[in-house]
């Protein structure tokens, strides 16, 4: 049995791999439109603020208007007196909190003891229309008793008593981790070069092209309907069912996902929004739709964690490392959110690329009076994964080597186990580097190209799905249903969220290449928890491995059945049976056969209706000490990354003229698609890079300085470089089909890799992201006042850390589990 | 998305209309040209006229007339994106050509106007902001407020001078053309505006701006337009150099240089301009190049670059003198 009590042989884990012939593959592997295509380019999609109701009330929230506050008094009479108000919700009405994570439940729908931020929401308004609503918002009258605003980690900690929750690790720190592989002291002796630096890495934002947008109405018969741009109808279902268990309970309330315009993690949590609209139309019996405006949306935000990190390295002469020295402190904002994983994966992956031999990680999130951050594209991996990525160039230039050789020197051996017990599937970083380094001319051209040109290398990994899901269960978290009908069709039935990303598109390429059809001919209904199984959500690149596994195994159960009538039917033996081309047939005498339809007919005549289900869950983690449960995923995606600039050093104005990028997608479900995610993670790490930042004004109240899709800067068109794209195949055995993921990883170098080709070009280091034109000139400046060439930060909030939970690493003979437990166990 | 506020939408189709429905709603009223400034501002609540009277119906303000070689008017309903195509304006005025192809996108320069860009609001990112946002601040002085949160102790508005068109014009020496219930004047465009962040022109209660005119080419001058932003498309300029030479030969005899993006009006760069006249400016000689950028550090002080926009305030006022050298270098035969 597992710790878990399950048997081993019970756990629907999934098909693993299972021999397959790429030559035979109709479907798998080839560019197929997405099934959604004509529907989206044609402006047909219905997203959710599309969607209208009779008698559809409009709802707008008035949000805190200070940043950190105890609520004296609100009064909403003169607002619930304006003709046109339908309903006017108080926080006090829903006491009960909600939020992403178990340990953290920290949200209030609306407040009414404590607003934590600017944009922070205190009543929701339904009236007949916005400008009403708006009009309604602005009547009501809030009396604020203000306290004092932390605005930054540092503030966070000197602020001791000012606290913004009254639960986590005292004072305003939300987490503290501590966690020890291996022997440091030994690592550290063993090097030959150490080295230690401070790196910062500015929050964020998604900027999904549509604004959240929810409408909730309820039946005569009490159910409640949630449509809404959410990337995990799961979770909001729940979080529905928590904070409106009074009113109506959980089998009775409905959520769809609509399809999103742009997720990146921030429609991830459930939100207040979403709640208040579901409030509201059971108070008011009317369907009432709510529609972010773009400054609610920075102001909802979970984009990335501001992160100041220090990294101490200790390296051999050929840049082996022999141990990492890793502190990260997050800039939370005002709650939790997904924090307690984000602060776990700034420490979680740095090992899956380059051999760790000793590791040491301690990070801390800290609450602050800013919006909150969450999970955005990479989720609390790009912010370590830059320091590391320009540690170790800083590194290759002290030891005079180049820091391709050096990255391709020392690379994780595919199917082994890191210090930090994440284990390794396919590994092809070592192809993605010789594509990237052939591609661009990087050996030539690193460090030989005129003043102001430059070229730089970064590498990066990423996760296919989160090991455990986010409450703990031992359910699958991934289901499909398949339904097959007397026409034919076969409708997939999962709990998937399209986010763009194409995951309706995968079930149905998974599907159809099982039973030989075309994808365009399948029925794809998912992400609707009243008629689709559960799966997680559309969030840690999961999607592809978790529910793709899932339609495998469903599909097969559905193939089997199908295969034993036909087989009797045609007096074939079951084995020459093959499905391609719409056809069942004898696979040596094509000729014998029947359409897939009538193959159905013949199953279900046989066996009664037909349909299937399948199901998935990660295989258990190697990681089984307490915080082991972040990190570990089916299999890791790699990719390096090659990024060209032009520096102008008279003003410190740099272009990106081409990147090169390959990605190691073990295969390729549809290659055009993983283009897609590739080129678009190129394109929103490019904006991390150069320009995006979640500014704050802490001297003015702590105001979100830039609202706006105008002076929120991102690349446009004309800012994205030439992108050379490469996919390098290497088939995982826990993925479908050898699957990996591609929608996170391929973003995480181009930061590192940006920052290293400025150096390259003025040798001059920026420390921190974004990499401005005036954070490259300042250090050109200081440089040529024969000061150290460097923008970035030098310090870190001093504060005392517990005692570290210490793992042996593999090496060292350990089992996964903290030193203690393991006495503890070999015991028992 | 955020909503406009109810207004009367009035549609004249003479300036001469537009001027008389202006004057009999008083400070209620507001011209629209292209709406690319005044609706956002008014979703925003920092302008928000009862009446708004909209200039695109009136015939007489659109189009380019005149000759080169005696000047061209421009009419001040001309769209940008005209302005930007027009064959007799590309070859005599390549600089505002340039000027008017880099503000903002194809798509706003296809509603936007001349005489619109030369009105443009001041800018200031405590300004332009959202009626919510304002709350957080109690709002500032250039709308509802007391304090100008950019320099909390001072008494004046620091919003900035954000057109791209403005510096050059004003630096070329071009006029324009104003009807109001007193009348029709022409006036200078750099007397069109002064330095306050509020009161950012000098253009009367209920006066139109009709036409813009460009001057006389006659061969003995060139201009430049330099600007600095984050993006290439889109946005504003946080820095914007427009540059004149005059030259007989190679030597220059007169020369007027304006910062825009640097403060609330389009700044003289008086000191830079005195250095150069009477010096022999010739592309490609070391001795010019070396004039001009000791002339350009002389734009490093009068540049008032603050942190109410885009980027660092000290980076912005360090560049002004590089910006400056760039756009004098594009004026050099």
């Amino acid at each position: 049995m597992g710790s878990d009590g399950t048997s081993g042989a019970d756990r629907p884990e999934g098909k693993h791999m299972h021999a397959v012939d790429p030559a035979t593959l109709q479907v798998i592997g080839k560019p197929w439109r997405k099934v959604d295509a004509r529907s989206r380019v044609t402006g047909q999609t219905r997203f959710a603020d599309d969607l209208k109701l009779p008698r559809m009330l409009f709802c707008k929230l008035l949000r805190s208007t200070v940043a950190h506050a105890r609520i004296v008094s609100v009064d909403t009479s003169a607002a619930e007196a304006l003709p046109g108000v339908h309903a006017v919700l108080r926080g006090e009405e829903l006491p009960n909190t909600f939020g992403i994570l178990p340990v953290s439940q920290d949200e209030h729908t609306l407040c009414y003891d404590k607003v934590r931020f600017i944009g922070d929401p205190v009543v929701a308004i339904a009236a007949v229309d916005e400008d009403t609503a708006w009009d309604a918002c602005r009547l009501v009258k809030v009396e604020y008793e203000k306290l004092d605003v932390v605005t930054d980690v540092f503030e966070a900690a000197k602020q001791e008593d000012n606290r913004i929750h009254d639960y986590g690790r005292g004072g305003n720190l939300h987490r503290q981790e501590h966690l020890e592989f291996g022997d440091m002291d030994a690592g550290f002796a063993e090097s030959d070069l150490v080295r230690e630096d401070v790196f910062f890495f500015e929050g964020n934002t998604h900027l999904p092209m549509e604004e959240h947008s929810t409408l909730a109405f309820r039946d005569p018969d009490g159910k409640v309907t949630v449509m809404s741009s959410t990337q995990t109808p799961h979770y909001l279902h729940k979080a529905l069912s928590k904070v409106l268990v009074d009113h109506v309970p959980a089998h009775k309330i409905r959520v769809i996902a609509c399809p999103n315009g742009g997720g990146f993690g921030g429609k991830s949590d459930p939100f207040n929004h979403e709640i208040a609209a579901a409030a509201l139309s059971i108070k008011t019996g009317r369907p009432v739709k709510i529609t972010l405006t773009r400054e609610e949306v920075f102001q909802t935000h979970r984009g990335r964690h501001p992160v100041l990190m220090k990294s101490r390295i200790g390296v051999t002469k050929t840049g082996r490392i022999k141990a990492l020295d890793f502190e990260t402190h997050l800039d939370g904002g005002a709650y939790g959110s997904y924090g307690t994983a984000s602060t776990f994966y700034t420490g979680a992956l740095q090992t899956v690329t380059y051999p760790v031999e000793n590791y040491h990680f301690r990070g801390a999130r800290w609450f602050t009076n800013k919006a909150p951050c969450g999970p955005k594209r990479g989720h609390g991996t790009p912010q370590p994964r830059f320091g590391l990525e320009v540690q170790l160039d800083k590194i290759a230039v002290e030891l005079g080597i180049n820091p391709a050789v050096l990255r391709r020197q020392n690379l994780v051996d595919a199917h082994s186990l890191t210090a930090n017990w994440m284990r390794i599937g396919s590994m092809g970083l070592g192809t993605c580097i010789d594509k990237v380094v052939e591609g661009s001319g990087f050996l030539e051209r690193w460090g030989k190209q005129p003043y102001g040109k430059g070229i730089g290398i970064a590498c990066s990994s990423y996760l296919s799905g989160a090991g455990l899901p986010i409450y703990w269960n031992a359910m699958p978290h991934s289901g499909v249903q398949l339904k097959l009908d007397r026409s034919g069709l076969v409708t997939v039935f999962c709990g998937s969220t399209d986010i763009g990303q194409g995951s309706n598109s995968i079930l149905a390429y998974i599907v159809a290449e099982v039973f030989g059809l075309e994808p365009q001919d399948l029925r794809i209904v998912t992400s609707d928890t009243d008629l689709t199984p559960v799966d997680l959500g559309s969030y840690s690149s999961r999607v592809t491995v978790m529910t793709g596994n899932a339609a495998l195994q469903a599909a097969e159960r559905a193939r089997e059945m199908i295969v034993g009538p036909v087989a009797d039917k045609l007096e074939v033996p079951k084995g020459r049976l093959t499905f391609a081309g719409g056809r069942v047939f004898d696979c040596e005498d094509p000729e014998r056969g029947m359409s897939f339809a009538e193959a159905v007919q013949i199953a279900e005549a046989k066996l009664g209706t037909l349909g299937t289900t399948g199901s998935y869950r990660p295989p258990r983690a190697a990681a089984r000490f307490k915080g082991g449960g972040v990190g570990p995923s089916p299999s890791y995606s790699y990719t390096a990354a090659i990024v060209e600039v032009d520096v102008d050093p008279e003003t410190g104005i740099y272009k990106v003229p081409k990147i090169w990028v390959a990605h190691d997608i073990g295969r390729a479900l549809n290659p055009a698609l993983v283009v897609g995610q590739v080129e678009g993670s190129v394109y929103m790490g490019l904006g991390e890079a150069m320009m995006e930042e979640m500014s704050y004004r802490g001297n003015r109240f702590g105001v979100h300085k830039i609202p706006s899709m105008l002076e929120y800067k991102t690349p446009t068109s004309m800012e994205m470089p030439e992108v050379v794209t490469w996919i390098v195949e290497d088939p995982d055995p826990n993925g479908p089909f050898g699957a990996k993921e591609a929608g996170q990883g391929p973003l995480l170098p181009i930061m590192p890799a940006v920052a290293n080709a400025v150096y390259d070009a003025v040798g001059v280091r920026v420390d921190e992201v974004p990499v401005t034109p005036e954070k490259v000139f300042d250090a050109m400046q200081k440089k040529a006042r024969g000061q150290e060439g460097r923008y970035g930060p030098n310090e870190l909030p001093s504060i005392e850390w517990p005692e570290p939970r210490r793992v042996r690493t593999p090496w060292q003979g350990g089992t996964g589990v903290e030193v203690e437990r393991e006495a503890t166990e070999a015991r028992s | 998305m955020l909503r406009l506020p109810r207004f009367t939408y009035h549609r004249p189709t003479s300036a001469a209309e537009a001027v008389k429905i202006a004057a009999d709603h008083g400070p209620a009223s507001q011209y629209v040209a292209g709406g690319t400034d005044l609706y956002p501002n008014m979703k925003r609540r920092v302008q928000t006229p009862t009446e708004v009277i909209a200039l695109s119906g009136c015939a007489d303000l659109v189009g380019v007339s005149g000759s080169a070689a005696e000047g061209i008017t421009v009419g001040a309903m001309t769209t940008l994106t005209s302005l930007e195509k027009d064959p007799a304006l590309q070859a005599a005025h390549p600089a505002l050509v340039h000027a008017a192809s880099v503000i903002s996108t194809p798509l706003l320069r296809n509603m936007g106007t001349i005489g619109g860009n030369l009105l443009l609001d001041t800018r200031c990112n405590y300004y332009d902001q959202s009626h919510e946002w304002r709350e957080s601040i109690s709002f500032c002085m250039k709308c509802s407020g007391d304090t100008c949160w950019v320099a909390p102790s001072s008494p004046r508005c620091w919003a900035v001078q954000s057109s791209d068109t403005v510096p050059l014009l004003c630096a070329v020496g071009a006029e324009v053309s104003l009807i109001g219930p007193e009348g029709e004047r022409r006036i200078p465009v750099a007397d069109l505006y002064q330095d306050d962040g509020i009161a950012f022109t000098t253009k009367k209660p209920g006066e139109l701006l009709t036409h813009l005119h460009l001057p006389a080419v006659d061969g003995t001058w060139r201009a430049s337009y330099r600007k600095l932003r984050r993006r290439d498309t889109f946005d504003f300029p946080v820095l914007g150099i427009g540059a004149w030479l005059r030259f007989d030969g190679d030597v220059c005899t007169a020369a007027e240089i304006r910062i825009g993006g640097a403060g609330s009006y389009a700044i003289p760069a008086t000191k830079t301009a005195e250095l150069l006249i009477g010096e022999k400016l010739v592309a490609g000689d070391a001795a010019a190049e070396e004039r001009i950028t000791a002339a350009a550090q002389e734009a490093f002080k009068p540049t008032r670059a603050m942190d109410n926009t885009d980027h660092f305030a000290s980076w912005r006022k360090k560049m002004a003198p590089v910006f400056v050298a760039r756009a004098l270098r594009d004026c050099l035969g």
